[in-house]
């Protein structure tokens, strides 16, 4: 036990942000899995973060009840958000959610409420490593659950082709509106954990590199399946420590590094790590084997 | 009213050079239907090297802007041959070169922290001399004079070659059908290496401007910039190079309005990016943007 105590108090705190990061990347993944390009996970992310931090911190909210109502609060402002903006296609769709969560951003900057640039200060720590890894594994098997079910495959019927999917008689919008709240609350539950986790948050750890950094976990590890993205966050957000573990210490060689594993992965790995092991795993993979988003 | 008059010639000056950096960007989605989110990553190493050149290299500005123009366009063309030439032939190639851009996005950037280091660095005071006018109450510098001078002449001259020049022609036809292109003899491959070389080289010419203009250059400038250049490529329309040029200048407009009307500077982009987002919900080919079914 020993030498796991040791483990955590070296590593503990990596250990919880590969926790937040795989959930922020199954936020992603939920609404990518409809093939739905979004860059707003960031922002609904960070609507839940000040949302539970400011009911925890204002009201003195439980704990529990501050992260509920962050998760709905990111879901209702993705329901408004959506509705309008899904019926955008590909990089329409990523500039228009990109601009919403440049908006956030900035009216977090902005109100009082939330500590303007300072960032909120003094959220008390409660987010445990079994609360986040808890979450983790209900949203995951949850996701999990998905595929096969009847949403599910809507989700994949629109992701492969949309107009077909509309063609077939299914709600297209409905599905893709769904894919996006859902998306959103996951986002802002996690957003909740993290700010309960780091106390103290800043508007800008919810903008723009952080979307496309959720979105390079889900590339890297593929978005095929729901364990794709977790497996991206983790080794992403611990490359920086093993890099450091192999001595490469400089903040412009880890980026390099980080940047090259997307540029491979891309060329040569369209569905992501994940494919490596089904390849191996069976010939003929259930379902299109063709790159995951058409048209995005 | 002099205040005003002001805000208005200085929003002029920045919105002539968004204009540039919009018209590269543009010009690579219109011929590719692609969005090159690396494009933020070319303008910071042109105005990088340019400044390297001027500062290390001894060289005067006259002769270090065409050269650091040159070298970015042969960036763009290693840009191509890396990230979007494999992924040519592939069905999903608008989405998997948006992520391969990203990833070259990150390399540049790291590359240009590597070299250039972290810090903001200026031109060297001699650069350029710098004389006043006072225009009835309102102030210009030669400086400013130049740059719309730069700007106007290099869009002039991309205008005219489109219009009249073989490859100018060229581009257009891949632009409009690259099938189509093909069987009447165009060498596609070629046009589009020649694309991103100019709309690299222009990427560059705004860095430089950028860079003399604020008298400020550091590795993360592209960041605002690329959301901006977004704003504006989606305002003028995807693809349209008058668009681009009409939304650079209104963007700049708009910005120096927003803190002339506000008093500060705390909603400067907060409304750039919500009218981006009513733009795209109401009319998302923009301003001048071609009517175009984006079907599957």
């Amino acid at each position: 036990m020993d030498a796991l105590h040791q483990f955590f108090a070296i590593y503990g705190s990596l250990v919880n942000f590969i926790g937040i990061n795989s959930l922020l990347a199954l936020s992603l993944y939920l609404t990518l899995a409809a093939g739905q390009l979004s860059l707003g996970s960031a922002a609904f992310a960070g609507i839940g973060a000040y949302t539970a931090g400011i009911l925890t911190m204002q009201l003195g909210a439980p704990y529990l009840l501050s992260l509920a109502a962050g998760a709905l609060l990111a879901a209702l402002v993705g329901l408004v958000i959506g509705l309008p903006v899904l019926r955008l296609r590909g990089v329409f769709l990523a500039i228009a959610t990109l601009s919403f969560g440049e908006v956030v951003r900035i009216a977090v900057l902005n109100i009082n409420i939330t500590g303007g640039a300072e960032g909120l200060v003094g959220i008390p720590n409660v987010t445990t490593t079994w609360g986040i890894y808890l979450s983790l594994a209900v949203i995951g098997y949850s996701i999990a659950r998905l595929r096969g079910s009847r949403i599910g495959w809507c989700f994949e019927c629109i992701r492969e082709d949309e107009t077909a999917a509309a063609a077939m008689g299914i709600n297209t919008t409905y599905y893709k509106v769904l894919s996006f709240v859902l998306g959103a609350a996951v986002a802002g539950f996690a957003g909740g954990l993290y700010a309960h986790l780091t106390y103290i948050i800043t508007p800008g750890e919810f903008g723009f590199s952080i979307a496309v950094d959720l979105l390079i976990y889900n590339i890297v590890g593929g978005i095929r399946v729901w364990y794709g993205p977790v497996l991206g966050a983790v080794l992403l957000t611990s490359l920086p420590e093993i890099l450091r573990g192999i001595g490469v210490t400089a903040g412009p060689i880890r980026m390099a590094v980080n940047g090259l594993i997307l540029l491979l992965v891309i060329l040569f790995l369209p569905n992501g790590l994940v494919s490596i092991f089904e390849r191996r795993g069976r010939r003929n993979p259930k379902g299109p084997s063709d790159a995951a988003l058409e048209e995005a | 009213m002099e205040l005003l008059a002001q805000q208005l010639v200085n929003g002029l000056f920045i919105g002539c050079v968004y204009g540039l950096f919009a018209v590269g960007y543009t010009l690579v989605f219109g011929v590719l239907d692609l969005l090159n989110l690396a494009h933020a990553a070319v303008f910071t190493i042109g105005g990088l090297v340019g400044l390297w050149l001027v500062d290390t290299g001894g060289l005067p500005i006259w002769a270090a802007f065409p050269l650091a123009v040159l070298f970015c366009g042969v960036l763009g063309l290693l840009l191509d041959r890396v990230a979007f030439a494999p992924l040519r032939q592939r069905a999903d190639s608008n989405f998997s070169g948006l992520i391969s851009s990203i990833a070259m996005a990150i390399i540049f950037e790291s590359a240009a922290l590597g070299l250039f280091g972290a810090r903001t660095v200026r031109f060297p005071e001699q650069t350029v001399t710098v004389h006043y006018w006072n225009v009835a109450g309102v102030f210009i510098t030669s400086l400013q004079v130049e740059i719309v001078a730069i700007s106007i002449l290099l869009m002039f001259a991309l205008t005219r070659f489109l219009a009249k020049s073989r490859v100018g022609k060229a581009i257009r036809a891949v632009a409009e059908n690259d099938r189509t292109a093909r069987l009447l003899g165009i060498h596609v491959d070629g046009i589009i290496a020649s694309t991103f070389f100019i709309s690299s080289a222009l990427g560059e010419a705004a860095g430089v401007l950028f860079g003399l203009y604020f008298n400020a250059l550091s590795p993360d400038m592209g960041h605002s910039i690329e959301l901006k250049g977004l704003a504006v490529i989606i305002l003028g329309g995807m693809g349209s190079i008058p668009g681009a040029i009409i939304g650079g200048l209104a963007f700049g407009l708009s910005e120096v309005l927003t803190v002339a009307l506000t008093g500060t500077s705390n909603l400067r982009d907060a409304v750039a990016f919500t009218v981006l987002f009513v733009v795209l919900i109401l009319r998302p080919s923009g301003i001048f943007g071609r009517k175009k079914l984006r079907e599957a």
